[in-house]
């Protein structure tokens, strides 16, 4: 009996370390003394950290890209939200087509819309500018938006709306004070994707960042061309942190929503 | 008129820089010095793209099967190991929330020279010289298989969720031993998870540009990496060509099994 248990548990617990300890290395290499790259590391320290916090060739891309990434968090959260709106209440063939169009960046191959957006993109002259970056990965943080607002709306009772006008509010009135509110988790879940799809996105960048607009993920990507030295895996260490903590957030904030619609119905 | 005038700027958005750009660039693959399909009419004579079309092929397949073999014993015990669930949960999600390029940097830093591999095992004495594992295609498979597990995971732990436990212990009171009730209730029942995940693996793995590219073998490329190599030569009317057969190959894998029971909704739900 004990012999059918263990043996499964050790299968799975291995395929969990093969998950969680390519992660756990970067971290723990990240806080290495030694000058070049070595496991375990010799001793520890915050050399690494140093070294990029002291770096103007690593901090610029890092502002950059956060700056992106909160410009795309407001442009994608609002055109999102609107047509996730829209989109759940238009008539079933339009919506199809709709809901199509916003998602398909989910699955069309990235290299595809990133040779894509570059061949636009250089004539509009985005190439090598903020902007350019801005609109692409706005395109690509849409869909986790509209799919977040969406199942937001979709776990709204009908009967509340109903209710509000029933009562008296105006449309305007039942909007801001009754659907709004129900779906702030959803939204607050889509903006935190979207900063991260664009803190994060890489392909796009390659090719219409240029030499003007380079965000951090570009600027790993350069630098492991030569070098594999622990700044990357301080940078990596940082932007785990960040995307975690984002992360962990989103799933919060889904988990209440999610409780907070089992309760009322 | 309401909803469409909420859904219209979003719409019009993604159609001035999304579907057009895309739409103009695979333009290139007809309409290069002049409307024509020969640059379609001479892949089937092309040796690079066949070779990195059956190489991007062989990985997405490899890089699946794999997935499947690992991921479905992890949603297995995270389904039926509640104690454990938050456990296996944050060891699942702490790799899927960290983007494929420090994924893609971890197993540079595993998998090189002397990478912690390679001095493990020296240190172990089971080996003199270093392996040669980066920059081959097995560093390929190994690092998109790693990045892509949670994708198997996550839709295969969903169907293992609905399945009702009254049949697991219907099985075991009508005497069944539990690797029977595996095979004869659980395994069939969660058939619309798998489909859907090994569906979301192979669609996106057929895709992959970032991980191979770091990783994997000067010669053996990928679909997407001998595409922004012809774009790097500005060769656009080959660089679309291939585009648009890549893209054709996803939506027909994706349109073929779309309707099975479970897919769609795996790639509603998926994300990154």
């Amino acid at each position: 009996m004990i012999g059918t248990r263990i043996l499964p548990a050790t299968v799975v617990g291995l395929i969990l370390l093969f998950l969680a300890f390519p992660i756990l290395v970067v971290i723990v290499v990240s806080f290495s003394s030694a000058t070049y790259l070595t496991f375990p590391p010799p001793a520890f320290g915050l050399k690494w950290y140093d070294a990029y916090f002291s770096s103007a060739d690593w901090l610029r891309p890092t502002w950059l890209s956060l700056w992106v990434a909160g410009a795309v968090v407001v442009m994608a959260t609002l055109l999102g939200t609107l047509a996730a709106l829209g989109i759940a209440r238009l008539p079933r063939a339009a919506r199809v087509v709709a809901a199509g169009l916003v998602l398909s960046p989910l699955i069309v191959p990235g290299i595809v819309v990133a040779i894509g957006i570059y061949y636009a993109f250089a004539r509009y002259g985005l190439v090598g500018s903020p902007v350019g970056l801005i609109i692409a990965h706005t395109c690509l943080a849409v869909p986790f938006v509209v799919t977040s607002v969406s199942a937001s709306l979709a776990g709204i009772d009908p009967r509340l709306e109903q209710a509000a006008l029933s009562l008296g509010a105006t449309p305007r009135g039942t909007f801001f004070q009754v659907t709004l509110p129900l779906i702030r988790p959803g939204v607050l879940v889509g903006a935190l994707f979207a900063f991260i799809t664009s803190f994060d996105e890489l392909i796009v960048a390659l090719f219409i960042s240029g030499s003007g607009a380079v965000t951090l993920p570009r600027r790993m990507w350069d630098d492991l061309r030569f070098q594999i030295d622990p700044t990357i895996a301080a940078v990596s260490t940082l932007t785990i942190v960040l995307t975690v903590a984002l992360m962990w957030g989103a799933h919060l904030l889904r988990k209440r929503a999610e409780r907070q619609v089992t309760k009322e119905a | 008129m309401t909803p469409y005038l909420l859904a219209a700027p979003l719409i019009a958005f993604m159609i001035a820089f999304y579907v057009l750009p895309v739409v103009a660039m695979l333009m290139r693959s007809v309409s290069d010095p002049s409307w024509t399909l020969q640059h379609y009419a001479a892949l089937p004579d092309d040796v690079v793209f066949l070779k990195t079309f059956a190489n991007t092929f062989y990985t997405s397949l490899i890089v699946t099967l794999a997935s499947l073999l690992l991921g479905y014993p992890v949603a297995l015990a995270l389904v039926r190991a509640p104690r454990w669930a938050l456990v296996i949960l944050v060891l699942i999600m702490l790799p899927f929330w960290t983007s494929v390029l420090v994924r893609s940097y971890a197993w540079m830093v595993l998998l090189g020279r002397h990478g912690l591999f390679n001095e493990a095992l020296i240190a172990a004495g089971m080996i003199d010289r270093p392996l040669r594992i980066l920059n081959t295609p097995l560093a390929t498979q190994i690092a998109m298989s790693h990045i892509l597990l949670p994708y198997m995971i996550l839709p295969i732990a969903n169907a293992l969720r609905q399945i009702d436990p009254s049949l697991l212990r219907a099985a075991s009171g009508l005497g069944s031993p539990p690797w029977r009730t595996f095979l004869q209730v659980t395994l069939p029942l969660s058939m619309p998870g798998v489909a859907a995940g090994v569906l979301l693996v192979f669609v996106l793995a057929l895709g992959f540009y970032i991980t191979p590219a770091m990783v994997g073998g000067p010669r053996e490329i990928t679909i997407s990496m001998l595409i922004a190599q012809r774009v790097d030569q500005l060769d656009w009317a080959y660089a679309a060509t291939l585009s648009a057969v890549l893209l054709a190959t996803a939506l027909a894998i994706i349109g073929a099994f779309y309707r099975l029971p479970g897919v769609g909704n795996a790639f509603r739900m998926n994300a990154r």
